[in-house]
């Protein structure tokens, strides 16, 4: 879909690992996602699944002590993130990279305005006085549709609402004007109206600010209201890559097939929903095959022997990492 | 906030009553009769009676509590029995010795509890993290008339930087500084291990925070982090235990004033304790208890300063 335009964010084999018990396994394991500019990427799969470690990875926001980039490289604006020193990747941060974050109950904090916490990115990024940087986030506030921000630019998180809290979130990651968005989960904590809401603001203001977003979700309904393509990651990998009509039209791989069963739809008849048996590997414990052979219904012998590959499947940019749904479209 | 600082102090006001009433009742538990202990046994019938109605010991309970109480409120405390002066008069001849102390004191252990408790928070698992545990491990276990006795004999006695007993109530700002280092230090090396600890495991808890990573995702750099962001959430558990800690020092400093021979009211204390001086040991208690009633108040007034989340509840 977006194909012709310009890449924004450029990741490659990226492995990200946790110290588990001394050793290093990954979470993350060779992922290559690229984001196009005022592209959404939607990133989907459920909890361990190693999408919001990816987000994180992108911004190096892992704790430092039990985590590490083991290899690959994220590449913006000409430059390897994974390579920056931590004192330039600080200069990157909220400036032109902002990430939104899926808690808005304790991500803001509680002894801080909100117009203090969204103008500090202003006057760091920007070097902006603070009278100037104050009048910003009031106008950042308004842009967010909070209502009587000038009253509220002086209070508290914890005298806003979930919602509300969520928006002052979106504002501060759009205080520097940045050129991605990292948003992850941000809509999960919220009732479903309110979500609704954030989401179509989010979308609004990505295509005001001309960003590009990277939305990570478990939520199959939002990636089909936001989403231009889709990456479904299981157990640390991208399993499947395929635009958002592509994805919803013809999922090629079991595991998004499964997904797709879990989710209630309007459009079709739901007689009841299926939950997918078992659960994701452990990071400790990852099997030398294919991550999702042991919960698969297609599963072939040959699935537990070779990790299979990302390979390209029947549409543009559709890809999928499943040697027995590509056997069968060939055949 | 000054609502809330208003309902703080309205709340000491029962809070004052109750340690009063604790205190009166404390006192006539004491059992035997005070005017005979007062006199000892050779007294006589005439002056055993004579003082009863002196102490107002002849009055029914009732009114004993009621005039204790009415004493209380308009600032009279009493005569001391062994000097004759009133317990007003008595502390306040050795109540800014005291004041000095404790205030040096938590200075101390504040200035340099902190910042040890925060670098240790920061470089978790470093050798900073290990030397400041291993120092606050120290000072929590001496204790004050061991860690005194030390700090005589090192810088008093060996290095003769200061003296080794106090003179007091010398005017010259430089000598009172001088006579004031070793105790407050000693004072304030059991408080710097507590602000240590707590500051550490504070901290801890508040940099993984969920805020704290949204503050690095907007791209503030450590030394902002840490204090603008970290700390002040930290504040608090800090903030009580400083608090709490004031009670304690008044403890600890009967045995520093003893070792380095200073006036205070820890001094006070023991004489009136060794002279059955009972009229200046319950005035004493109120003093205290009037002192760690507003050291109470002080620590929620701060509270309110800190988290804009307690004002509204």
């Amino acid at each position: 879909m977006q194909q012709n335009q310009e890449t924004a964010l450029d990741i490659r084999g990226l492995r990200t690992e946790f110290k588990v018990g001394g050793r290093w396994y990954p979470a993350v394991r060779d992922l290559s996602l690229d984001v196009a500019e005022n592209e959404t990427l939607a990133i989907v799969g459920e909890s361990g699944s190693g999408k919001s470690v990816t987000a994180l990875s992108i911004l190096r926001l892992l704790p430092q002590a039990g985590a590490r980039i083991g290899a690959g490289e994220v590449l913006f604006e000409g430059r390897d993130l994974t390579k920056l020193s931590e004192r330039e990747m600080s200069s990157v941060r909220g400036n032109s990279i902002a990430m939104i974050f899926q808690e808005p109950m304790t991500s803001l904090n509680p002894t801080m305005t909100v117009g203090e916490q969204i103008a500090e990115a202003i006057t760091i990024h920007r070097g902006a006085s603070q009278a100037d940087a104050m009048a910003e986030a009031l106008r950042l506030l308004k842009e967010v549709k909070i209502p009587s921000a000038d009253s509220r630019l002086h209070d508290y998180p914890h005298q806003f609402s979930g919602g509300m809290r969520q928006r002052v979130m979106i504002a501060m990651a759009l205080a520097c004007r940045p050129k991605v968005l990292l948003a992850d989960e941000p809509t999960t904590a919220l009732d479903v109206t309110i979500q609704a809401q954030v989401l179509m603001q989010l979308d609004e203001l990505k295509e005001a600010y001309g960003m590009s977003v990277v939305f990570i979700t478990h939520n199959l309904g939002v990636v089909a209201q936001i989403a231009d393509r889709v990456a479904v990651m299981y157990a640390g990998e991208v399993v499947e890559l395929a635009t958002v009509d592509a994805l919803f039209a013809n999922p090629a791989h079991p595991y998004t097939v499964a997904l797709l069963r879990t989710m209630p739809r309007a459009d079709r008849a739901t007689e009841s929903l299926e939950p997918i048996p078992g659960s994701v590997p452990p990071v400790t414990a990852m099997p030398e095959g294919c991550a999702y052979a042991s919960r698969c219904p297609l599963k072939q012998p040959s699935c537990e022997d070779k990790r299979p590959e990302l390979l390209p499947f029947d549409g543009p940019g559709h890809q999928v990492r499943c040697p027995v749904r590509l056997e069968q479209t060939r055949g | 906030m000054i609502r809330y600082a208003i309902k703080r102090l309205l709340l000491a006001i029962p809070t004052l009553f109750v340690m009063l009433t604790a205190i009166f009742v404390l006192v006539r538990l004491v059992p035997g009769d005070a005017a005979a202990v007062i006199l000892g046994d050779q007294a006589s019938e005439a002056s055993l009676r004579a003082l009863r109605t002196t102490l107002g010991l002849d009055q029914p309970v009732y009114m004993q509590y009621l005039s204790f109480i009415g004493d209380v409120l308009t600032g009279d405390l009493g005569r001391s029995l062994s000097s004759g002066r009133s317990v007003g008069q008595e502390v306040l001849l050795v109540l800014p010795y005291t004041i000095e102390l404790t205030l040096a004191a938590i200075v101390i252990g504040v200035a340099l509890g902190l910042p040890l408790g925060i670098a240790t928070a920061v470089r978790r698992n470093g050798w900073v993290d290990y030397a400041g545990r291993l120092i606050s491990l120290v000072g929590l276990s001496f204790p004050a008339f061991v860690s005194g006795i030390l700090l005589l004999i090192v810088f008093a006695i060996q290095l003769g930087w200061f003296p080794v007993l106090n003179s007091g109530s010398s005017g010259d700002p430089i000598e009172r500084l001088r006579n004031l280092a070793l105790p407050a230090f000693n004072l304030g090396i059991i408080m710097m291990a507590y602000v240590v600890r707590v500051t550490r495991s504070s901290m801890l808890g508040v940099l993984g925070e969920d805020y704290i990573r949204t503050a690095r995702a907007k791209g503030v750099r450590p030394g902002r982090l840490v204090i603008r962001h970290a700390l002040r959430n930290g504040l608090i558990p800090i903030i009580t235990v400083v608090g709490l800690y004031f009670g304690t020092l008044i403890g600890n400093s009967v045995l520093t004033e003893i070792i380095f021979n200073r006036p205070g009211l820890g001094k006070l204390i023991l004489g009136a304790l060794n002279a059955r001086d009972y009229t200046l040991l319950q005035g004493l208690m109120i003093i205290f208890a009037i002192c760690v009633i507003a050291v109470n108040t002080l620590t929620d007034l701060a509270y309110g300063l800190v988290d804009p989340r307690v004002k509204y509840k």
